[in-house]
């Protein structure tokens, strides 16, 4: 065969190589890093009864005199307008109680399907997936129906006579709550069930030899080495749920602050984009850490399999 | 581990289970409701699936939104292929750290920065370069980003598993790098690529937020519409339509599910 022609050729492998990763680094750059610069420079600008509506960076000011304005108001407002420090620390303070409740109903039903026997784990599995594939939107919808005043539970719990006057929960910050931990379970479960199938039995046996109580091992066994799934689990959870908009928007009352869904009314009721730029910025900062910590654990669970 | 599950734990499933679904359930038993008022039952009916069938603007927006998910899906799985194949194969390369954290990062994103953030990029670009234009062009192109992400960990976890030394034998017996990758590596990878494609695609299907900033006049997709209905209280219209949406889901995992389950008894008979 000739040489050229064969499947070592350096060359042909190089540019195979270059590609596999230049395609996907291109795409991911231009369309994921870039435009985070983009969120700063127009947090930068002023807003503006015009199409776009801001202005430009760099504009004439007087005939042929350019100049480059930088406007820091955007970020000195979200500084002084309690408003926006309410929401951010409101988020803050959803998300991670919300993380928390998937954390406490999540880990048991992982440790359930873990330890279920074997035929029965897959599709246990499937069944947490399933919801995930059906439209979010449509299962937030759902909770409307249930949690209305004249809705399936009240009248369930009227009907069973437990209350006399129906409970208001729709709009409401417990229906944002019910919302987030329906929606979000799956992705507490999947990573805690990686990490607690994986566990040795041979531990918790040894454990109960040297006569360690089950609660015992439990605690000291069980919980420290799933952490990496719980960490991974909650920050998949709190991260999304910190910039969430819809179920605060469908379930939630005008009480109910949450940065995303300001950052929502700023850019489509007030059409204030640089505004919107500013709150996303800030967004961002505040969810690195959680991000690297996500990221680290993820590690963890990816060296473990 | 194969001892029956204790009799707390089992309830407690039970549960989840019922928590997971009884919203589903609701939706579904209430499509078939007689009367305009979602919560009191009228009767059995199938009246909201003929006036569903009739709603002119949500079928333009049901049609939209599925030509939108099935190009975003179909070019989102060949960059993620090609993303997961270079993560997998070379594990040393400039640019790899930063890759992996590109490729992760989507997946916890919230969508309301995701969706900010790639219309001002498009705005740019158009002022720049006369394209993309606001509408289908720029959700399918932004559906692509976050979908390249999912379909990436799909397909990375089924190569976990490949045996690269499949190629090396191709490629020692003569075959080009390309035809080895469409004759051997392809077709062993196929599954992991139905299944990303099917995500990329009920993600696409899904989405309200990267779509509502990214869209222009004119591109209304089905989620806007089922939004802006939601927004005005609960109708049994959009019952009917979400109890089609879960019955197609369903379906299709179905369908997936079957196909990963004897793919994987061939695997195991395989390696006996």
């Amino acid at each position: 065969m000739n040489p050229s022609l064969s499947g070592n050729n350096p060359l042909a492998k190089l540019s195979g190589r270059g590609l596999l990763i230049g395609a996907p680094w291109f795409w991911m750059g231009v369309f994921f890093l870039l435009p985070f610069l983009f969120i700063i420079k127009l947090s930068l600008s002023e807003a503006a009864l015009m199409q776009p509506p801001y202005l430009p960076f760099i504009r004439e000011i007087e005939d042929g005199l350019v100049t480059l304005v930088v406007n820091f108001g955007n970020y000195s407002l979200l500084f002084e307008d309690p408003l926006y420090w309410k929401a951010l620390l409101s988020s803050i303070e959803i998300a991670a109680i919300a993380t928390l409740v998937t954390l406490l109903i999540g880990y048991p039903m992982a440790y359930a399907i873990a330890k279920a026997p074997k035929a029965w784990r897959l599709p246990l599995l499937m069944l947490i997936i399933l919801p995930f594939w059906t439209s979010f939107l449509i299962r937030v919808y759902a909770w409307i129906g249930i949690l209305k005043t004249n809705g399936i539970l009240n009248d369930a719990l009227l009907g069973l006579g437990l209350i006399d006057q129906p409970l208001e929960i729709l709009y409401t910050p417990t229906a944002v709550y019910i919302g987030i931990v329906y929606s979000y379970l799956p992705f507490m479960i999947l990573p805690l069930y990686a990490t607690l199938i994986r566990l040795d039995d041979t531990l918790l046996e040894a454990a109960a030899d040297l006569g360690c109580p089950p609660w015992k091992q439990f605690l000291t066994v069980t919980l420290p080495l799933s952490l990496p799934g719980i960490i991974a689990g909650s920050m998949l959870v709190f991260i999304p749920v910190m910039g969430e908009f819809v179920i605060p928007d469908l379930l939630g009352g005008p009480n109910t602050l949450m940065i995303g869904k300001l950052m929502w009314t700023e850019f489509f009721n007030n059409k204030d984009w640089p505004l919107a730029s500013a709150l996303a910025a800030v967004l961002l900062v505040v969810l690195i850490i959680p991000f690297v910590l996500w990221q680290h654990f993820e590690k963890r669970l990816e060296m473990r399999q | 581990m194969n001892k029956r599950l204790s009799l707390p734990l089992i309830t407690l499933l039970v549960f989840g289970y019922a928590f997971l679904y009884g919203p589903i359930a609701s939706l579904i038993i209430y499509s078939f409701n007689e009367s305009k008022l979602v919560t009191v039952w009228g009767g059995w009916s199938t009246k909201w699936y003929g006036a569903l069938l009739e709603n002119q603007q949500i079928l333009d927006a049901a049609w939209l939104s599925i030509k939108i998910a099935t190009v975003s899906a179909t070019f989102a799985v060949i960059i993620g292929t090609l993303a997961a194949l270079a993560l997998v194969k070379f594990k040393r390369f400039r640019g790899r750290g930063s890759l992996s954290l590109m490729l992760a990062a989507p997946l916890v994103m919230p969508e309301v920065i995701l969706g900010l953030s790639l219309l001002l990029l498009f705005v740019s670009m158009e002022e720049l370069l006369g394209w993309p234009a606001r509408g289908q062009t720029t959700i399918i192109l932004a559906h692509m980003t976050f979908a390249i992400a999912y379909v990436t960990v799909v397909i990375r976890s089924r190569l976990a598993h490949f045996d690269f030394s499949l190629e090396e034998a191709a490629m020692d017996l003569g075959a080009h790098p390309v035809k080895t990758f469409f004759w051997i590596t392809l077709p062993l990878i196929a599954p992991a690529l139905v299944a990303g494609w099917l995500l990329a695609f009920t993600l696409s299907l899904d989405d309200l937020v990267v779509a509502s900033f990214v869209s222009g006049p004119g591109a209304t997709t089905l989620p806007m519409v089922v939004y802006s209905s939601v927004r005005l209280g609960v109708s049994p219209e959009i019952n009917a339509l979400a109890t089609i949406i879960v019955g197609l889901v369903s379906l299709a995992v179905l369908i997936a599910g079957l196909v990963m389950y004897r793919q994987e008894k061939q695997r195991l008979r395989e390696m006996n």
